[in-house]
């Protein structure tokens, strides 16, 4: 896929949820073969805001509601991407489309392959990670892993309000399903975003913060807590590299081994479980392909293997932050000098409630 | 009035003809599959062709099927091209799928032979997809889902269901009952209750009649192709009938004694082939040098396909990484 040179172009202030609501009108507005599809997509909240006015715009025959058969309407879908539509599935949380496994992994992802290639299935399933006011054991799984598993599927996870929007642009142009992967609390968060129309590839990971004493891979949301991380460290003369791994499924190694052949040193963040995990796999291929550039072994922040309660008192200690990320960079440097920063590091803690992305949210989600 | 009576000689013969091809081409794979060479489960509907013959004799090439894991006689009934057919199940680079796929997985777009899979259920909102592009395209076609008994205890069949009558598609499903999933009766899964009777309360048309007539099969999708057509909403047909060899593979079975030879003996009588062939013969539609004519037209057809299948090279494994992701 083409970059798009034009990213210079001018930009403006966007929240993550109005960059994904533009991406979708221009998209829209581009090609008649796209339909919206999801419980609450056209209702008074808009999946967030992420769909507001598109009915509006749209009509009623492209941007629907659906009845709540998340195994069936993915399959519908999958019949009319068949038929030259180019649908966008939104389901309010991952652990809904889990219901719709089988017409991922078995239809939407290998109607291709099965077919010898003479078909295809474009189409864009958008699933949000829940976290924080008690969304508990099933509304808060992160599973990219279990995604990324499957060839046939891409699976995206932008951070920023200008890769979402670049990003999903590109989904909604691409040939194939793609899992478009949100963390509900990148939704409030506000960047500058081009105007117009430009694509952001599905397969590259991008230099988030430039660094050399260390890499710090992330996915999704812990982007956010990394480069929190990365602020700290700066101040102690630690300077490290932030790769956005911005994909979890074709991952981008070769952007984090060229990241570690310079700084020696690799630490991964991710937004799920640590067995079985993208952080996992993309530990394990460094490890094959840029051993020799480790002077270390990697380390990873993911969350330890267990459900996330409802309670806040008890979610709340569930999620590694910046902290735990600075953490994990001094030990991994392990020298005298960084040795000061670790008294400091009670700094990176958030105060007030943990259970929320900022502090003017009162909830509920 | 007799089931069919409206049915034209012209299409009693066309009929006869589907039928008789599609039981002379599952007979042959049967006979062959001892060769070893093809490798993959088939799911042969000897016994099962008038439904296959009926429904497909009512549509035209613009309407779209999904299928399941018996297929065979959906994709020839329809036209699927009967070279790539065979290719396919020999695992060739000359099947319709290139060898990707095999028996469950058949596709020959030109004659709107969508797709088929054998997880059962997997292709029925598959086709209410299908049915709803046909709406918004305003084209006048329909879409079929073919599926057997046991596909109606998903809960995505009811899930497509649902979402049908609300949207009124013209899409028609056609149940195969054939009272058996793999050696598991009908009772011992389903209540006593008619599975057609379920699609009405569901909002659907619905209609039951016996899936081993095909002139009456026939002239049940007529006329529910036309409610389709016409944006009546979707319609059900359920056609009772009967699998004669095992559930996958090319013999009988009864030695396993899952159903009773009394039961299978009263089956084979009703043969739709025979009975068909019966009523044009009484009925001089038909008469011996033109039975003889087609049956010798269609062994060499058949011969030719496993000529073309044998000859075909086999699909080269370099690529295979390739075929993951469309560019």
């Amino acid at each position: 896929m083409p970059i798009d040179v034009e990213v210079q172009k001018k930009t403006r202030s966007l929240t993550y949820a109005e960059a994904l609501r533009e991406a979708t009108a221009i998209c829209m507005r581009k090609d008649p073969n796209i339909l919206v599809i999801g419980e609450g997509v056209p209702d008074p909240k808009g999946i967030f805001g992420t769909t507001s006015g598109l009915r509006e715009e749209f009509g009623a025959e492209r941007v629907l509601d659906m009845p709540l058969s998340e195994n069936g309407m993915t399959g519908v879908l999958i019949g009319l991407a068949l038929a030259g539509f180019h649908p966008l599935m939104i389901h309010q949380r991952v652990d809904f489309a889990l219901l719709a496994m089988d017409q991922i992994v078995n239809n939407a992802a290998k109607w291709h392959f099965m077919f010898n290639g003479k078909e295809n299935v474009p189409m864009v399933v958008r699933v949000l990670v829940g976290r924080g006011w008690g969304q508990g054991p099933q509304h808060s799984q992160s599973l990219q892993a279990l995604f990324a598993h499957i060839p046939g599927l891409k699976v995206v996870m932008p951070a920023t309000p200008s890769d979402a929007k670049g990003m999903l642009i590109s989904a909604l142009e691409d040939k194939n399903p793609v899992i478009f992967m949100e963390h509900r609390w990148l939704h409030g968060f506000k960047d500058e975003v081009p105007e117009g129309f430009y694509r952001v590839p599905l397969n590259q990971a991008r230099i988030a913060k430039k660094g050399s004493r260390a890499t710090i891979a992330t996915f999704s949301y812990m982007t956010i807590e990394a480069l929190r991380a990365a602020k700290f460290l700066e101040e102690f003369g630690i300077d490290v590299e932030v790769v956005d791994m911005r994909s979890a499924s074709p991952l981008d190694a070769q952007t984090v081994t060229d990241s570690v052949k310079k700084t020696g040193h690799l630490l991964v963040c991710d937004t799920g479980w640590k067995t079985g995990s993208v952080s996992g796999e993309l530990v394990a291929q460094l490890t094959e392909t840029g051993f020799a550039y480790l002077r270390k072994a990697p380390r990873r922040v993911a969350l330890n293997d267990h459900p996330i309660p409802t309670s806040h008192y008890l979610a709340s200690a569930c999620y590694p932050e910046a902290e735990d990320i600075a953490r994990e960079i001094l030990l991994l440097l392990g020298t005298e000098k960084e040795r000061g920063a670790f008294g400091s590091l009670e700094r990176l803690r958030r105060k007030g409630p943990l259970d929320v992305p900022n502090f003017d949210f009162h909830g509920p989600f | 009035m007799k089931t069919g009576a409206s049915v034209t000689p012209g299409e009693l013969l066309a009929l006869y003809r589907s039928m008789f091809r599609i039981r002379r081409i599952e007979e042959s794979l049967a006979a062959r599959y001892a060769d070893q060479e093809m490798r993959c489960p088939v799911h042969l509907c000897v016994g099962q062709e008038a439904v296959s013959a009926g429904v497909c004799l009512a549509l035209s090439r613009t309407d779209t099927v999904y299928s399941n894991h018996r297929a065979h006689g959906h994709y020839l009934a329809k036209g699927g091209d009967l070279n790539a057919f065979v290719a396919e199940l020999y695992g060739k680079a000359g099947g319709c799928a290139g060898g990707f796929g095999g028996s469950m997985h058949l596709m020959d777009k030109r004659v709107g032979f969508l797709g088929c899979t054998p997880i059962v259920g997997s292709t029925v909102p598959l086709a209410a997809g299908s049915a709803w592009a046909h709406m918004l395209r305003k084209n006048q076609s329909v879409a079929i889902a073919f599926f057997g008994d046991g596909c109606f205890e998903e809960g995505v069949t009811h899930e497509a269901m649902n979402l049908a009558a609300l949207k009124k598609l013209p899409l028609l499903f056609v149940c195969e009952n054939n009272l058996f999933s793999v050696y598991t009766p009908l009772k011992e899964r389903q209540p006593d209750r008619p599975i057609h009777e379920v699609a009405k309360a569901h909002g659907w048309g619905v209609h039951a009649g016996d899936g081993n007539d095909a002139a009456g099969v026939f002239e049940a999708t007529r006329r529910a192709v036309a409610w389709a057509r016409e944006g009546r909403g979707p319609q059900f047909l359920e056609f009772f009938t009967y699998r004669w060899l095992e559930h996958c593979g090319p013999n009988y079975d009864d030695h396993l004694s899952y159903r009773s030879e009394r039961e299978f003996g009263q089956w084979k009588e009703r043969c739709p082939v025979v009975s068909l062939e019966r009523r044009l013969l009484d009925e001089k539609i038909l008469d011996p040098k033109m039975t003889q004519e087609m049956k010798t037209e269609i062994e060499c057809e058949i011969q030719a396909a496993f000529r073309f299948a044998l000859l075909s090279p086999p699909p080269s494994a370099e690529n295979l990484r390739q075929r993951v992701y469309a560019d």
